[in-house]
């Protein structure tokens, strides 16, 4: 056992830190640390300055433009960025998508999509959950019907995050109505601007506006557009998952959540005195802080057991379950830290609207964010299916 | 022993209950809906608030707990606690000439106040208040005032004589909202209304209404504690039963949800739950005329547990629908809000555990 980074790992640190510095701009890590909306040109500059620096695709492999990290280099990395208040890689084309076309696509597809990926002239959303296919998410109806040279798509997808800045959708979609539900399905790339898609918001509670119903009216999509074999779909949408879940313990958001609940409580005063003293709020936070250490260091075992760039298997399920956990414990935390203030209600404050209640602990919106965290035990999965997931694979064989 | 509600009670709460069914829905909650008070001060709710002496018919804990149980149930975003509660309970507990008029106003349902108490440095501190009156001119700053932008009189506490801490010096003046000196910041609060930011800079257009006016604020704040639990009480009360409905309706893998035994049991740890935040309210209600240092033990006693199964009530319903219980579309996101951000007022689950223990020795 060596619980220390080595010497390139620490110089690796360092380069990040510096990268970061030089190129985030304060305005934007202050929005970022504060919970604001932010636009589709701050994630796209974002993204540009790590694409420049070859960054962007920190799990894809050097041939497709990927930095092709360890476990432990994504791990600082990720640290690192949740620490500074970068804005997150946004996952679709580069998590999700990338992984499943350099498994499954064809050389063609490979060629064309994935560059278009890494400079950003594509912007991927996911069309996976349905109205009524949620968690049996292998129930879902959207239809694709082959005619000619193309599919012919109808349905509705739901819960797509940052569709409305999407310009290409990867979709399930059922290609055999008559086989056993997972079997029927296909992995479909389909161009938002076809006729036919629309895109309506879902307006959150917090009054976020971050995901999206999707509906298809007869689009017609090339054939050339299916990854990978006709109904086979569902073997890719389970690689796609697993790749999902490579930061999914979420340590380096749950390490900046604590310091940002530190920073707020050590502004509080009640009787003069800091809400860091005051033994109550103390005890929860200290907690906090113990569970985090050690997941931090799950994390890390998990990640080690895996291969260089794959994802961990089962183990990502745990991670998931207690990532979240923490992370929504911290977000309880911010919410009690503030008191009365966690009141006055964050959409205004999102949206940076000039007569945005005052927050004399520069915490920002923490209330609505707590209560839009509560999608992180929800969605990928939920974490009762996680729960599943996991306990079948410790029982399996023992009866 | 007897926990039935008296034939006036119960009265009361099926009226209400009627009343707020036919008229308050969705559209209410978002505030954009008619003004209820006429319709509340003809039920006699606000008349509920305070007994005969005062010129009401109730005033008691379980007054108080049967209507804020319904008009939590309803989801009901109008600020009856901080305006004609609190405000008309610190008005008859400091008695005269003059706030026995403004009461007869606010069960009339006419008179509109808020009660500018709460300051940043305060948090949870009802006896902390920096807010000073010196000279003849109140100056300071009060924040987060429910309804306080849209009041057309504030009740404002400063202190006259000595440190923050003092309660001997604190008193209390009646402000109307538009004398010069007065700013007021006005913003919508997560839980639906509004709350407001207020300044006060060398205000000398006030009506001094007591020089020592701490004990009847603490006494009006014991009131508004038992009335927000009992409110929270209502709006778990709906939430469970949305989730009720939704686990029996909503169908995944062929099966209705319900049938998941890990959500049947979930539903049932919350109905237990819920049963006994019902009796911790109904201890509170029982005992808030008792002697300080007794009804204080109660009324932390029943906000700590509220705002413990709160949480766990907001968090799992929210849970156990997925997807649709995060959208501002669905009731359940308003009822939500309301629970958790009960925990941010009067004290939250920390604040009152501290005063328990403290009480308690």
């Amino acid at each position: 056992m060596d619980l220390s980074f080595s010497a390139e790992d620490l110089a690796f640190r360092d380069e990040v830190r510096a990268f970061i510095a030089d190129k985030l701009p304060h305005e934007l890590s202050e929005r970022v640390r504060l919970g604001r909306k932010l636009t589709k040109q701050d994630h796209e500059f974002w993204h540009a300055k790590l694409n420049e620096k070859g960054w962007l695709a920190p799990n894809w492999p050097k041939r497709f433009g990927g930095a092709e990290w360890n476990a432990i280099r994504r791990h600082i990395f990720d640290e690192e960025c949740a620490m500074a208040h970068t804005p997150r890689i946004v996952p679709f084309g580069l998590t999700m998508l990338g992984p499943v076309l350099q498994e499954f696509g064809s050389e063609e597809q490979q060629n064309y999509w994935l560059p278009r990926i890494l400079s950003g002239a594509d912007w991927w959303c996911q069309g996976y959950s349905e109205p009524n296919a949620g968690s049996d998410l292998a129930s879902l109806k959207t239809s694709a019907v082959k005619d000619g040279d193309h599919y012919v798509v109808n349905g509705q997808k739901t819960w797509t995050t940052l569709g409305q800045y999407a310009n290409k959708i990867f979709c399930l979609v059922r290609t055999d109505a008559g086989a056993k539900s997972q079997e029927g399905i296909s992995f479909l790339l389909i161009d938002m601007e076809t006729p036919g898609v629309e895109v309506r918001p879902i307006e959150l509670l917090d009054g976020s506006v971050e995901v999206n119903e999707v509906w298809f009216s007869d689009v017609r999509v090339p054939v050339g557009n299916l990854v990978g074999e006709e109904n086979k779909g569902w073997t890719y949408a389970k690689y796609l998952l697993t790749h999902e879940r490579t930061n999914i313990a979420g340590v380096g958001f749950a390490q900046a959540g604590l310091d940002q609940v530190k920073r707020i409580a050590g502004r509080v005063r009640e009787r003069g005195r800091s809400l860091l003293e005051n033994p109550y709020f103390a005890a929860r936070l200290a907690t906090v802080e113990i569970d985090l250490m050690a997941m931090s260091t799950t994390n890390l075992r998990m990640l080690s057991k895996a291969a260089a760039g794959q994802a961990p298997g089962v183990e990502s399920s745990l991670l998931k379950i207690k990532g979240t956990q923490i992370r929504q414990e911290l977000n309880d935390l911010a919410r009690r830290a503030v008191g009365p203030h966690a009141m006055p209600f964050a959409s205004e404050a999102i949206e940076g609207v000039n007569d945005a209640p005052s927050d004399p602990f520069d915490a920002g919106a923490v209330a609505g964010k707590y209560f839009n965290m509560r999608k992180l035990s929800i969605y990928g999965g939920s974490n009762e299916i996680q729960r599943e997931i996991y306990s079948k694979s410790l029982l399996r064989g023992t009866s | 022993m007897n926990f039935e509600l008296t034939e006036e009670r119960q009265l009361l709460q099926d009226s209400l209950r009627r009343f707020l069914s036919d008229t308050y829905g969705p559209a209410e909650r978002r505030g954009e809906g008619k003004d209820i008070m006429p319709g509340l001060a003809e039920l006699g709710v606000l008349g509920a608030f305070f007994t005969e002496d005062d010129g009401g018919f109730g005033g008691s804990g379980f007054d108080l707990m049967v209507v804020f149980e319904e008009l939590g149930r309803a989801g009901v975003i109008e600020p009856l606690i901080d305006g004609p509660l609190l405000c008309g309970r610190v008005l008859a507990e400091l008695g005269g000439e003059k706030q026995r008029t403004v009461l007869e106003e606010i069960m009339a349902g006419g008179a509109s106040l808020a009660f500018a108490h709460s300051e940043t440095g305060a948090r949870y501190d009802p006896d902390w208040v920096e807010t000073r009156f010196e000279n003849g001119a109140l100056n300071g700053h009060k924040s987060v005032i429910a309804g306080g932008g849209v009041a057309s009189s504030l009740l404002v506490s400063a202190c006259t004589s000595g440190a923050p801490d003092d309660r001997d010096g604190i008193a209390l003046f009646m402000v109307p909202a538009n004398v010069p000196g007065v700013s007021i910041r006005s913003y919508p609060l997560a839980q639906g209304g509004y709350g407001a930011d207020i300044n006060l800079e060398n205000v000398t257009a006030y009506e001094q209404l007591s020089d020592q006016a701490f004990p009847a604020i603490e006494q009006a704040l014991a009131g508004a504690t038992v009335a927000q639990c009992a409110e929270t009480l209502g709006a778990m009360e709906t939430a469970l039963s949305m989730t009720r409905d939704y686990l029996g309706a909503r169908r995944q893998f062929g099966r209705p949800l319900g049938s998941f035994q890990v959500l049947a049991h979930r539903l049932a740890d919350l109905m237990l739950e819920l049963e006994q935040a019902r009796s911790a309210v109904i201890l509170a209600a029982g005992h808030l005329d008792a002697m300080s240092p007794l009804r204080d033990r109660y009324c932390s006693a029943a906000k700590n547990l509220i705002g413990r199964v709160g949480r766990l009530v907001a968090e799992e319903t929210i849970q156990m629908h997925g997807g649709i219980g995060m959208t501002a579309e669905y009731d359940l996101g308003h009822f939500a809000k309301r629970i958790i951000m009960a925990d941010h007022r009067f004290g939250d689950t920390d604040y009152h555990l501290e005063r328990f223990i403290a009480r308690s020795a």
